[in-house]
C-alpha cells in the first residue's frame, strides 16, 4: 500500500494545519496521525509515520515518538473493528469482567488478539469517560455502553454483516 | 428541584441547533460582555461570583485569569480543557454533546475578557465523535456573526479551534496538554514558569476545564454577586456531578452545593438509591485520585454533622476522614465491592497513565499495582500493607505534576479505611477468590437511611 493522502486527505490535512499560527505546524502532529491511521488500514507503520513528518516538515523521530507516548495510535496491524473494553474501577464495579470473558469466549481471542478472518481485535482499555452507562466498549469511533451479553452478541453480528457486505 | 444554570435548557427539543439554542435567550451573554463591558469588568465579575475551577482543583478563577501576563505585541491564548479521562468523570462530556453552543458562548466572552483570538479546545482523542459537533456549533456561531472577525461590530477577532487528543490521560494536566496541543508528548512541564506567563508556544496561556468556562455565561447574564448567593460559603454557584458505579441513577445531575451526600444518593432527582436495595459501602466522590471514603464517614464528618456536596464539607476531616469534591466523578459502592480489587484497577490506571519523566511515580506505580495483584489474588503477606503505605507515601509530593499524588491517594485512602479487609485476603487467600470481605465485618456502623 501507498503511504500518501488522496486529494480529500489532502485537504483535510492543510484544514488541521491551517488552524496554527505560521512556523507552529507540527501542533498539528496528533491530528494528522489520526487522519494517517483512518486513512491507511487502521494502523501506523514507518512508513506512514516518515510521510507525516515529511508533510509537517519535522524529523521522523518527532513523530516515532509522539506515535509511542499516545495510547490511540496503533503500530501494529489491528482487525478490522477493535474492541476496546474498559476496565477500570467504575466500569469493573459495573461488570465489565464478565463482558471481556464473554467476548474472549465467543471470538476465541485474548486481549491484544486478532481473530483468525481478521475481523475483530480486542483490546483492554483504561477509562473512556462512559463510567455511568458502563459496562462499555469503543469500537471506532463509537462508543457501545450498557453492554450484556445479548448486546455483544448484537454487535458481532452486526459487524459480520457489514463486513460481508463490502 | 434545585438551581439549574446549565443544564436547563438540556432537554428542549432541537438545544444542539444555532436556532434553538438563541431562541431560548442563547448568546445574550456575548452581547453583553462585548457591547456593555470590557475585559476588566468581566474579570471583576468572575471574581465577585466565587467560581472555582471545575477541573478538579477549585482554583478561584477570577483570580487565575488575572494572572495572565499581557506583554505587548505577544498574542495570548485561552485553551479550554477537554480531556476528561479521570475515572468517574464523564460531566464534559454531557455538556458538549447535548449543550455544545453553551461552552462556545462561555469561550467566546472568556476569550474577549483574555484577549484571545485564537482559542483551542483539546478534547480526549477517545470522544471522536464530539469535534463534529462542537465544529458544526463554530460555524452556525460564525454565520451569526459571534465569531470571526469583528464580533457584532465590536472589532474583536476570535476563532476556536478543535484539536483531538491521541489517548493519554496525562494531557488533562495543564502544562502537558499545552506541550500535547504543541505536537509533542505529554510530558508536565515544571512550573514555574506558569502558562499565564509562558504557555502554548511560550505565549501567554490560560487553561480552564469545559464546566469552568460554560459557568461564564450564567455569570455574566446574572452577574457575580447572585451567582454568588447560590449554594454555600466558597462553594458558590452550582457543580455538575457525574455519578456512576452500583446506583439507580447513573447520569449527570445538576447541583446547588447545599444538598447532602445522603439527598444525593439517595433521592429520586439524583442517584435513587443503591442498586438492587444493597446497602452503601463505600464511595469515591470527587473522580478516581480522591480518597476514598467508608458509608460512615461519608454521609457523615468524623464530628457526626451531616456532610454535604461541596468543597469545604467534602474535604471536611482532612484526609484523615474526610475527601475531596475534585472533579465531581461520584463514584458509588454497594456491599458486595472488593475494595483491594478496586483499589488494584485505580492502581493499574495510574501506572499506565504515568508519563514516565519523574522516578517515584513511575517506578512506585507500578510497583503499587504489583503488590495490589499478589494482595488481591491471595499471594500477599502482611509486610506488603505496609510496604505499599511506605511506596505511596514517597510517590506524594515527590514529583513533577501531580499525577503522583494522585496514584498515591486512593491507595492510602484505601488502607487507612478498609486495612481489615485487605488483611483478610493475606489470612485467608483461597477464600478470597471466591468471596469478598461482607459489611458485617466492618466495626463502624454504616448507617442507612430508612
Ligand atoms: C493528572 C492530571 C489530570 C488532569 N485532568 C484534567 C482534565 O481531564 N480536565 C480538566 O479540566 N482538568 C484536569 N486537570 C487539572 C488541570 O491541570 C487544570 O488545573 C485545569 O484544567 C484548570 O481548569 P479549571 O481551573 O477551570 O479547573 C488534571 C490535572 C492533573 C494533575
Ligand atoms: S508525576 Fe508522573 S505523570 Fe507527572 S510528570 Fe512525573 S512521571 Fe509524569
Ligand atoms: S471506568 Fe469505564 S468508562 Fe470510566
Amino acid at each position: 500500500m501507498a503511504y500518501i493522502f488522496n486529494d480529500t486527505q489532502m485537504a483535510e490535512f492543510k484544514r488541521l494545519v491551517a488552524r496554527y499560527p505560521e512556523g507552529k505546524q507540527k501542533s498539528a502532529l496528533l491530528p494528522v496521525l489520526h487522519l494517517a491511521q483512518e486513512s491507511f488500514d487502521g494502523w501506523l507503520p514507518t512508513e506512514a509515520l516518515d510521510y507525516v513528518a515529511s508533510l509537517l516538515q519535522i524529523e521522523p523521530i518527532e513523530v516515532y515518538e509522539v506515535a509511542t507516548f499516545y495510547s490511540m495510535y496503533n503500530l501494529k496491524p489491528v482487525g478490522k473493528y477493535v474492541f476496546e473494553v474498559c476496565q477500570t474501577g467504575p466500569c469493573m464495579i459495573s461488570g465489565s469482567d464478565s463482558i471481556i470473558d464473554y467476548i474472549k469466549q465467543v471470538l476465541s481471542i485474548q486481549p491484544g488478539e486478532t481473530t483468525k478472518d481478521g475481523l475483530f481485535t480486542l483490546k483492554l482499555v483504561e477509562c473512556l469517560g462512559a463510567c455511568g452507562y458502563a459496562p462499555m466498549m469503543q469500537v471506532g469511533k463509537i462508543y457501545k455502553e450498557h453492554l450484556t451479553k445479548e448486546k455483544v452478541d448484537a454487535i458481532i453480528a452486526e459487524f459480520r454483516q457489514a463486513a460481508n457486505k463490502n | 428541584m434545585g438551581v439549574k444554570l446549565l443544564l436547563e435548557k438540556a432537554n428542549v427539543p432541537g438545544i444542539r441547533s444555532f436556532e434553538v439554542y438563541r431562541r431560548e435567550g442563547g448568546y445574550r451573554s456575548v452581547e453583553k460582555a462585548l457591547k456593555e463591558m470590557n475585559p476588566e469588568s468581566i474579570v471583576e465579575e468572575v471574581k465577585k461570583s466565587g467560581l472555582r475551577g471545575r477541573g478538579g482543583a477549585g482554583f478561584p478563577t477570577g483570580m487565575k485569569w488575572s494572572f495572565i501576563a499581557k506583554p505587548e505585541g505577544v498574542p495570548r491564548h485561552l485553551v479550554c480543557n477537554a480531556d476528561e479521562s479521570e475515572p468517574g468523570t464523564f460531566k464534559d462530556r454531557y455538556l458538549m454533546e447535548f449543550l455544545p453552543h453553551l461552552l462556545i458562548e462561555g469561550l467566546i466572552v472568556s476569550s474577549f475578557a483574555l484577549g484571545s483570538s485564537d482559542t483551542y479546545i483539546y478534547i480526549r482523542g477517545e470522544y471522536a465523535w464530539i469535534p463534529d459537533i462542537l465544529e458544526e456549533a463554530i460555524n452556525e456561531a460564525k454565520a451569526a456573526g459571534f465569531l470571526g472577525k469583528n464580533i457584532l461590530g465590536t472589532g474583536f477577532d476570535c476563532n476556536i479551534h478543535v484539536q483531538r487528543g491521541g489517548g493519554a490521560y496525562i494531557c488533562g494536566e495543564e502544562t502537558a496538554l499545552i506541550e500535547s496541543l504543541e505536537g509533542k508528548r505529554g510530558n508536565p512541564r515544571i512550573k514555574p514558569p506558569f502558562p499565564a506567563i509562558q504557555g502554548l508556544w511560550m505565549r501567554p496561556t490560560v487553561v480552564n476545564n469545559v464546566e469552568t468556562l460554560a459557568a461564564i455565561v450564567p455569570i455574566i447574564n446574572m452577574g457575580g454577586d447572585e451567582y454568588a448567593k447560590i449554594g454555600v460559603g466558597r462553594s458558590t454557584g452550582t457543580k455538575l456531578i457525574s455519578a456512576c458505579g452500583n446506583i439507580n441513577k447513573p447520569g449527570v445531575y445538576e447541583i446547588d452545593m447545599t444538598i447532602s451526600v445522603e439527598e444525593f444518593i439517595y433521592s429520586d432527582e439524583y442517584c435513587g438509591g443503591i442498586k438492587g436495595g444493597k446497602k452503601l459501602k463505600a464511595c469515591i466522590p470527587g473522580g478516581s485520585s480522591v480518597p476514598i471514603l467508608p458509608a460512615n464517614l461519608l454521609l457523615k464528618t468524623a464530628k457526626g454533622e451531616t456532610r454535604y456536596m461541596n468543597y469545604e464539607s467534602l474535604s471536611d476531616g482532612g484526609f484523615a476522614t474526610g475527601s475531596m469534591l475534585g472533579s465531581g466523578g461520584f463514584i458509588v459502592l454497594d456491599e458486595d465491592q472488593c475494595i483491594v480489587k478496586n483499589t488494584l484497577t485505580l492502581a493499574r490506571f495510574y501506572r499506565h497513565e504515568s508519563c514516565g519523566q519523574c522516578s517515584p511515580c513511575r517506578e512506585g506505580t507500578g510497583w503499587m499495582e504489583k503488590i495490589l495483584h499478589k494482595i488481591e489474588h491471595g499471594k500477599g503477606s502482611m509486610s506488603d500493607i505496609d510496604l505499599l503505605w511506605d511506596i505511596q507515601r514517597k510517590i506524594e509530593g515527590n514529583t513533577i505534576c501531580p499525577l503522583g499524588d494522585a496514584a498515591a491517594w486512593p491507595v492510602a485512602a484505601a488502607i487507612r479505611h478498609f486495612r481489615d479487609e485487605f488483611e483478610w485476603h493475606i489470612n485467608n487467600p483461597e477464600l478470597s477468590q471466591t468471596s469478598n470481605f461482607g459489611l458485617q465485618n466492618y466495626a463502624d456502623p454504616i448507617h442507612v437511611p430508612a
